[in-house]
This record gives structure tokens, C-alpha cells and sequence, in this order.
């Protein structure tokens, strides 16, 4: 079953009609982490927003769980859990207030679906009595989690949670997504980390208010048919020059310690390549073939 | 309805644990009473007033006697011309002069009317009005005094009226002004501050996205500011019957039920900003500009609304606080009834019934 | 990279909030034209330690000289000769590309004449011709991050903070950036940058690891990953921050 649908939606802002969503159709199966990888301006936060019926599309449908954007957005309302980007809580209420007073306003209790929490709010609970203003990044985040969990929502939607987060608590807050998957919760998560779009279901990945692509992160991966090799040296700047320079090349960039490169006739000649390395006086050089990933994906779509 | 205590309880939280809201919360309003009651007090005292007496004779003697005897002023006596009065001013001790022509008597009893010269420093405008006040009224004393038994009466020329102050105290037009500025303040400025507060931090985003109703989001938030106002206005009424010694002529109840529909004017004013606006600086502005300078201006209790062009005094009607002004001020210093303030608290709930609508008409259950 | 002159000095600098310990006698230096990264968790205190090098907030003890200047009492020299950008503080929005270009030129002191042809070199390096009169507000994130940077190195200062500049952005659009961070190094200026991007790291010359307020490790990313015995600057900064005691 499907718990998300989208119809060909589109978005635009103001008068002068900015596209933010772009003739746009996807969908989630119930059950799924969905992630929605791409930089600022890609559109995913618009996208947050019509789901979860705190903006109207200005074309297209969409539902969730079965419920209508438009027409049936009381019934959404009640079911789905919602972290919006940039969210902070209330700063001067204590851990234990935020989490009941969210509760209350969903109609429910921090008993009635604590077992939902619990793994996440024992990591937070001996602070119980802290005001949210004072916790570590890695707290607020742990509580805003919990407080967007505490009705037991059908689907929950988490805008940028890890942003501006280190990576540290990054790796741990996708430990406790992949956690709660096993409750069979849909959940929808937007990054702009390409590093973490592979510890999703299926992705898409989005660019300009458009999809570039969507698939398992797997068979993103597998779409990507030129042969791709890293390179390395001891002076990095020197070497994407070189390979800017060099004729056979048809894409290179910098990725970590590596350089990334894609050739001409898949590199047939190898030799010859290695041979203009030399020329240039590099040193240290390493040359070996690799697979795709994620990043190397979008940075092909890009282009 | 459990859901609403919860709202409010949680912004009682809020409120408690900001120093800054509740110093302006609380400690603005006994500020402002204490501010204006002791230091700010319009009234003259010992003003330095200078005589110069041309007729001498038993009406301007007895007038001047009548002066002389008032509290307010500490007189003088000198015979000069008018070009010595302007340098005595020049030299900045005294505050004013006033001139009986020759023939004062003789003009009053014989053509009925006569002309007293007050020509006061109109450097300081307030004080300069309230002495000119003052001697007018000492002078129409006067004239009462002798026309009691007259067929025709004397008139003494300038003539001034003061109603309702007969005891020329200072302090009764204040106190009414200040609860309509705090007021103002409480329940529009932190009102709106506090819903836009939740837009900026995105729980306003997930209030939405809630089975909550959101007009109920609304209305519990601006709850909390209905009990914070009406203990403000209890605060503001000992304080003036306790320390400055004004008592409420007329009923307590019907002032803290007008007071109430003031409040909710306010509130429905602070969330029409609220719904208007996206930061907290730009709602504090709006409150301040357009609703504290009215408050101060408009509603007659620094600058008398009769003074000013008449283009002006329909923008006073306009202004909320104006009628709540009114009707203060006739309930603690007139001692007057609802039946005779029905008009003004008709007014005053037309334009909340107003201000609530096109809040509720503007209030979207979305973003936008 | 020249050798020898130090552009940085830090020794023992510290800075106290109350009994807080923001920033724990960090001792380091850097040199001319070095990337140098400058890593660390949420509320290992390096925003604490950038504010003091760059003259903003005074040290509570501990040395440092910026560019020759002491942070103590040279705070004016100090701030006419770096530039600083962050994810947050980017241009005027509501002007146009070449009024903030103008606008900046004039902060720091340029010519009528050097900032023409300054504002010309810009837009032609970043391909930003035709957009010269459109209003910054209106430009993609990354542009703008690109425009934020020549700004910031306009009047060529001797270094150039960078807090988290690439954050939000797309990794072709990231990748840009850097290529402008490499051609002012080349040039002699010092880059001073945080990121949490720990391909990143991998880009600067040396780097430094702080957790709870000390700066735990500084070092090449290829000797840093050679001592921790890992494949990648992910899992050294995992390993270091893990043990961390404190948040933000």
C-alpha cells in the first residue's frame, strides 16, 4: 500500500511566480524511509509543507495515508508526526513539559505510546528536569524526535533534521530512523548530505524544485555506467588541474583524499594517461578504478 | 478543554520564567502609577507669579488677596512698565505676571465688565497653561463671589471653567490614562509577540499540523494575557486608592467589567497583528507605533481632545482606548453608572465584535 | 605553500564564560597560504575560538597574534587585515551584485579605481556578468556563497575565516567553491575554514580536531588517518568525538 502519493505538483512563490516545485510525482510505500536528498532551493521543504497541508500546490494532487491534501487535511492532521526544518521548541520549558504539553495537544499521553520513545527518551530522560535552551544539539534533536513521535503517527515527516549537526550525532540520529523503521512507520526524511541518503529505502534526488532521479540508493549507484577511477597525489590542487588539462577527460572533481575522473573511450589508454601524469611532475601518484556513489551520481546529473 | 489548560498552563511557564516579560508585565504598571503620581505631577506649586497692580483700588486689592491666599502661588508686587515686565521674564524667575488695568473697579461697576491682564511663560507649555488655569479660576471665584446678590452680573474677563478637578488635584485624569497604556501594552504588544514568537521558532508549524483546532490555538494563547491584564488592573487600583489616595467614586464590578472588554479588545487587536506579521521585531513596532502613540495621543489623557483640529478629533473616535478613557475616568472620578456610559461601552464592543472578525476572517489554517 | 612565516599564533589561548570553559588553552599556528582546517562537534568551542582570532571577543588568558597583531590590543589591525564569511552572514539581499561588490570594496578601503577593476575580475572569474545588476536575494545559495567569498578576499587579506561556508550547498556548486578556496591559497591567503563536510577536511593542508573546548589532534588528514589506523577522515573524527563529554 501507499502511504504518500504525488500527482504532478507543482509550486511557485510571489508575484513573480518562483518555481519551487516542479511538475513533481512520487510515491512512498507504507513502511518505507524515503529520503529526499539535495541542496538548498531544491524544493524539498515546500514539498514538507503541501504534505502536510500547511501550504496549498498550485497544481498536481497529493495524499497521505489515503487522505487528500486539500480535502481531508483535518484527517492528516491527526495522523502524521511533523519535525519542521530549523525547529527549536520551546527553550524555556523543561524537557518533560515540551514532551507532555506536545501530548496533550495531540490528544494523548506520554504513558499511552511510550513504548514508541522509549529507546530514544531513556538517552534524554535523566535531564528530564533541563529547559530545552540547554541541551546539546544532539539533546534537542533526540526531543524534538520525540515529541514528533508521541502520537504514534502514521507517517512521520523530518525536514533537515541533521543539519548543521556533526557527524557524530548525524550517525546516531539515523540509527534511531532506522529504529523506529521496524515500527512500520513511513517516514520521509530530507538532507542535503549526499553521505546519508545511502542509509535510506529509496531516495530521490532533487534539484531545482525537479527530481533528477529516484531510486533504491543501490540502483542509482548501478546507473552509473562510465567507468569511474579516483586518483590521487601528494598535491591535490596541482592534480585537478592536470586533470582539468588533460584531453582524454571527461568529468573530474575533487572527492576527499581522491580526485574522482571520468574518460573518454573508458579509458583505453592507460598508458598514455599515465604517462601525462608524470609529465607534470606530480608525486605519490595512485591511480585505481572505484565504484559510484550517491555523490558521484548527482554530480552526473548535474552536469 | 483539557488541551486548552494545557496550552495555557505551558504559557504561564513561558511568562514566569522570562525576567523581561515580567518586568514589563509588572513592573511597567507600577512604574508608570508611581512615575506619574509623585514625579510627573502637573501640579504648580509655589509658582513665582509677579503683581503689577495699576488700579489699587478694593476689587483688584480683594482679587489679589484671593491670589495671595492660594497655595499655588507665591506673589510679588512692583509697579512697572510693560518693557520691565518682558525683562523680568527674560531673567527667568518668574513664571507669570498679572496686570489690573486703572479703573478695574470703576469699570466693573459701572459697565458691568472689566479686563484682567495674565501673561504667563509659555516656555514650559503645561505649566504655563495650569497657572493661566489656576488664576482664571481664582479670578471667576471672585466674580461669583460678588455677583451672588446681583440682578446683572460683573463679568471679569478672561474666564476659564474647570470641571470635575474642583480641588485642582493633579492626579485623578492620570490613573485612568495609565490603565488604558498598560492595557494597551499587555494585550496587544505581548499578545502578538507571543503568537509570532511561535512562527519564528516552527512550533507554530507543528501546532498546525495538529488535531488542535488552530482558532483555538489562537484563543489559547491570548488567554493567559485576559488574567495577566485583569491583575494588572487590580494592581493599578490599589496602588491608586493605597498610595496616591484615589479612591473609585463609582462601582468596582462595573469598572473591572469594562475593563475586561478593553482587554479583549486588545487581545483581538494583538492577535489581528499577530496574523499580519512574521517577526518579532516588526510586531513589536506595529503595537508600539500603532497602538501605544494613539493610546498617549488620542485618547485625552496628555493632549485634551477639545483642542485639537477637527480633522484629528475623528481619528480620536477611531481609537480604542480613547473610550475606554472615558469610561474610567467617569466611573472613578465622577462616580457615574452604566446608564450613562452605555454608549461609550456600546462603541467600545462594536469594535471588538469588528477587530475579532476580520481577525478570524484573516487567520489562515495554513502557512501564508 | 612559503614556509616560515606564521600567520596565526595561538598559545594557550583560552576563554571562560563563568565557570565554563568555552575554549581550553588551544595552542597552534598556521602558516602562509595553509588550508587549515579547523574541526570539531556542535559545542567543541570552535565558534568561541574563532571570535577571539578574529578580534571579536577578548581571550580570558593565553596568547595569539593574527597576521603580526596581538588579539588583546590590535583588534582594529587585526580586522583590516582578514576576511570572514559564514553560512549566515552573507551579502546585502536586497542589493544588487555589484552594490555589495562597491559596498564592501568601500568598507575596506579600496580605490574608485581598484574597485572597478575588482568588481570586472570578479564577475568574469565567477561568470556572473549578466547577472551584475540582479539582485543578490534572487541568486541560488551557492552563487551566493561563491559571491560571499570573493567578497570577503576583496581587499586581499593575509587570511580569511570560513564558517561553514559550504553548508545547504550542491556538491558540483561545493566543489566550485573549493576551487576558489585553492586559487586564494595559491595566491598567499591564509584559509582559516569549519566544516562538517569531512570530504572537506581531506582538502585542507592540516587540520585540527577540537573536543570539549582542547584541541585534541592537528595533523595532516593523510598522517591523522596513518596514527588512528582508518581509511577515512569520518571514522578519525567519529573515534575523537565519540569520547566527547559535552554539547552544545
Amino acid at each position: 500500500m501507499e502511504a504518500v502519493v504525488v500527482q504532478n505538483m507543482t509550486k511557485t512563490y510571489g508575484k513573480e511566480k518562483t518555481l519551487a516545485v516542479d511538475n513533481i510525482s512520487f510515491s512512498v510505500a507504507k513502511g518505507e524511509l524515503f529520503g529526499l536528498i539535495g541542496p538548498d532551493g531544491a524544493g524539498k521543504t515546500s514539498i514538507f509543507r503541501i504534505l502536510t497541508t500547511l501550504l496549498l500546490a498550485d497544481s498536481g494532487t497529493a495524499s497521505v495515508d489515503g487522505f487528500d491534501v486539500v480535502k481531508d487535511f483535518k484527517s492528516i492532521r491527526n495522523t502524521v508526526g511533523y519535525m519542521p526544518v530549523k525547529f527549536s521548541l520551546y527553550q524555556d520549558l523543561t524537557i518533560e513539559e515540551n514532551l507532555s504539553f506536545f501530548a496533550t495537544v495531540f490528544g494523548t499521553t506520554i504513558e499511552a505510546n511510550y513504548d514508541l520513545i522509549k529507546d530514544i527518551y531513556v538517552q534524554i530522560e535523566p535531564f528530564k528536569k533541563r529547559r530545552a535552551g540547554k541541551l546539546s544539539g544532539g539533546m534537542k534533536q533526540k526531543l524534538a524526535l520525540c515529541c514528533a513521535l508521541i502520537h504514534k503517527p502514521t507517517t512521520l515527516f523530518l525536514d533537515e533534521p541533521t543539519t548543521g549537526v556533526d557527524p557524530v550525532s548525524r550517525k546516531e540520529f539515523w540509527e534511531m530512523l532506522r529504529r523506529l523503521k521496524e515500527q512500520n512507520i513511513t517516514i520521509i526524511v530530507s538532507t542535503p548530505y549526499m553521505d546519508e541518503a545511502s542509509l535510506c529505502d529509496r531516495i530521490a534526488l532533487m534539484q531545482g524544485g525537479k527530481i533528477l532521479s529516484i531510486d533504491t540508493p543501490d540502483d542509482i549507484v548501478k546507473a552509473y555506467r562510465e567507468k569511474l577511477y579516483a586518483i590521487k597525489a601528494n598535491e591535490m590542487y596541482p592534480l585537478l588541474k592536470v586533470l582539468e588539462n588533460y584531453p582524454g577527460t571527461l568529468n573530474s572533481y575533487a572527492f576527499g583524499e581522491y580526485a574522482h575522473a571520468t574518460f573518454k573511450d573508458q579509458m583505453k589508454n592507460m598508458e598514455e594517461f599515465e604517462r601525462f601524469l608524470a609529465e607534470k611532475q606530480l608525486t605519490g601518484v595512485e591511480i585505481k578504478s572505484i565504484e559510484a556513489t550517491i555523490e558521484d551520481s548527482f554530480i552526473k546529473l548535474l552536469h | 478543554m483539557k488541551q486548552f489548560i494545557s496550552f495555557v498552563r505551558k504559557e504561564f511557564y513561558h511568562v514566569l520564567r522570562d525576567r523581561r516579560t515580567l518586568l514589563i508585565l509588572f513592573g511597567m504598571p507600577i512604574a508608570q502609577i508611581l512615575l506619574f503620581g509623585f514625579a510627573l505631577t502637573n501640579e504648580v506649586k509655589d509658582s513665582e507669579i509677579l503683581v503689577v497692580d495699576y488700579a489699587k483700588d478694593n476689587a483688584s486689592q480683594q482679587i489679589l488677596t484671593h491670589i495671595g491666599a492660594s497655595r499655588y502661588f507665591k506673589i510679588s508686587k512692583a509697579a512697572l512698565t510693560q518693557k520691565e515686565i518682558m525683562s523680568t521674564f527674560q531673567a527667568g524667575k518668574i513664571k507669570a505676571v498679572v496686570v489690573i488695568p486703572v479703573n478695574f473697579n470703576e469699570d466693573l461697576l459701572h459697565s458691568n465688565k472689566a479686563q484682567i491682564q495674565l501673561i504667563a511663560d509659555a516656555t514650559d507649555i503645561n505649566t504655563a497653561n495650569m497657572i493661566i488655569n489656576y488664576l482664571s479660576a481664582i479670578i471667576l471665584e471672585y466674580q461669583n463671589q460678588i455677583n451672588e446678590n446681583l440682578e446683572i452680573p460683573y463679568q471679569i474677563i478672561p474666564e476659564t471653567r474647570f470641571l470635575y478637578n474642583p480641588q485642582l488635584k493633579g492626579a485623578p485624569g492620570f490613573v485612568p490614562g495609565v490603565m488604558a497604556l498598560v492595557l494597551m501594552l499587555v494585550s496587544v504588544m505581548m499578545t502578538a509577540i507571543s503568537i509570532v514568537r511561535e512562527k519564528e521558532t516552527g512550533t507554530m508549524e507543528i501546532l498546525l499540523v495538529s488535531p488542535f483546532k488552530p482558532v483555538l490555538v489562537i484563543f489559547a494563547k491570548a488567554f493567559p494575557y485576559l488574567i495577566l491584564s485583569l491583575i494588572n488592573v487590580t494592581a493599578i487600583l490599589l496602588l491608586s486608592v493605597f498610595v496616591l489616595d484615589l479612591p473609585v467614586k463609582g462601582s468596582v464590578p462595573l469598572l473591572f467589567a469594562e475593563s475586561t472588554l478593553f482587554i479583549i479588545t486588545c487581545l483581538a487587536l494583538g492577535i489581528f497583528i499577530s496574523i499580519k506579521t512574521d517577526s518579532q521585531q516588526f510586531a513589536m513596532l506595529i503595537s508600539l507605533m500603532g497602538m501605544l502613540l494613539p493610546t498617549m495621543m488620542f485618547s485625552g489623557f496628555l493632549f485634551p481632545i477639545e483642542n485639537m483640529p477637527l480633522p484629528l478629533q475623528i481619528i480620536s473616535n477611531m481609537v480604542p482606548s480613547k473610550w475606554y478613557y472615558i469610561i474610567v475616568k467617569s466611573i472613578m472620578i465622577k462616580g457615574l453608572g452604566f446608564s450613562s456610559l452605555w454608549k461609550e461601552t456600546l462603541i467600545l464592543l462594536g469594535m471588538t465584535l469588528f477587530l475579532l472578525a476580520i481577525s478570524l476572517k484573516n487567520f489562515k489554517i495554513r502557512l501564508q | 605553500m612559503a614556509q616560515g612565516e606564521k600567520v596565526i599564533v595561538c598559545d594557550k589561548l583560552t576563554k571562560r564564560f563563568g565557570d565554563f570553559i568555552a575554549t581550553n588553552e588551544i595552542t597552534f599556528e598556521v602558516n602562509k597560504g595553509e588550508i587549515f582546517g579547523f574541526l570539531g562537534a556542535n559545542g567543541a568551542g570552535k565558534t568561541t575560538a574563532m571570535r577571539m582570532l578574529c578580534g571579536l571577543s577578548t581571550p580570558s588568558s593565553g596568547k595569539a597574534s593574527i597576521a603580526g597583531f596581538d588579539v588583546y590590543t590590535q583588534t582594529e589591525q587585526i580586522k583590516r587585515n582578514i576576511g570572514y564569511m559564514s553560512q549566515k552572514f552573507s551579502l546585502y539581499e536586497n542589493l544588487t551584485v555589484k552594490e555589495n561588490i562597491e559596498f564592501f570594496g568601500g568598507i575596506y578601503g579600496l580605490t574608485d579605481q581598484q574597485i572597478e577593476t575588482k568588481t570586472e575580475e570578479l564577475l568574469n572569474r565567477l561568470g556572473l556578468k549578466s547577472e551584475a545588476k540582479k539582485l543578490v536575494g534572487s541568486l541560488p545559495l551557492g552563487w551566493k556563497q561563491k559571491l560571499s567569498f570573493s567578497v570577503a578576499i576583496l581587499h586581499e587579506p593575509k587570511i580569511v575565516f570560513l564558517d561553514e561556508p559550504t553548508g545547504g550547498v550542491d556538491p558540483v556548486t561545493r566543489r566550485q567553491f573549493w576551487d576558489l578556496i585553492y586559487e586564494a591559497a595559491e595566491r598567499g591567503i591564509t584559509i582559516f575554514v569549519t566544516t562538517h563536510y569531512m570530504d572537506e577536511a581531506e582538502y585542507c593542508n592540516r587540520i585540527s580536531i577540537m573536543v570539549d573546548g582542547r584541541i585534541e589532534v592537528l595533523d595532516s588528514p593523510t598522517n591523522l588517518k596513518r596514527s588512528f589506523g582508518v581509511s577515512s577522515m569520518d571514522e578519525v573524527f567519529y573515534q575523537l568525538a565519540r569520547s566527547a563529554k559535552r554539547g552544545d
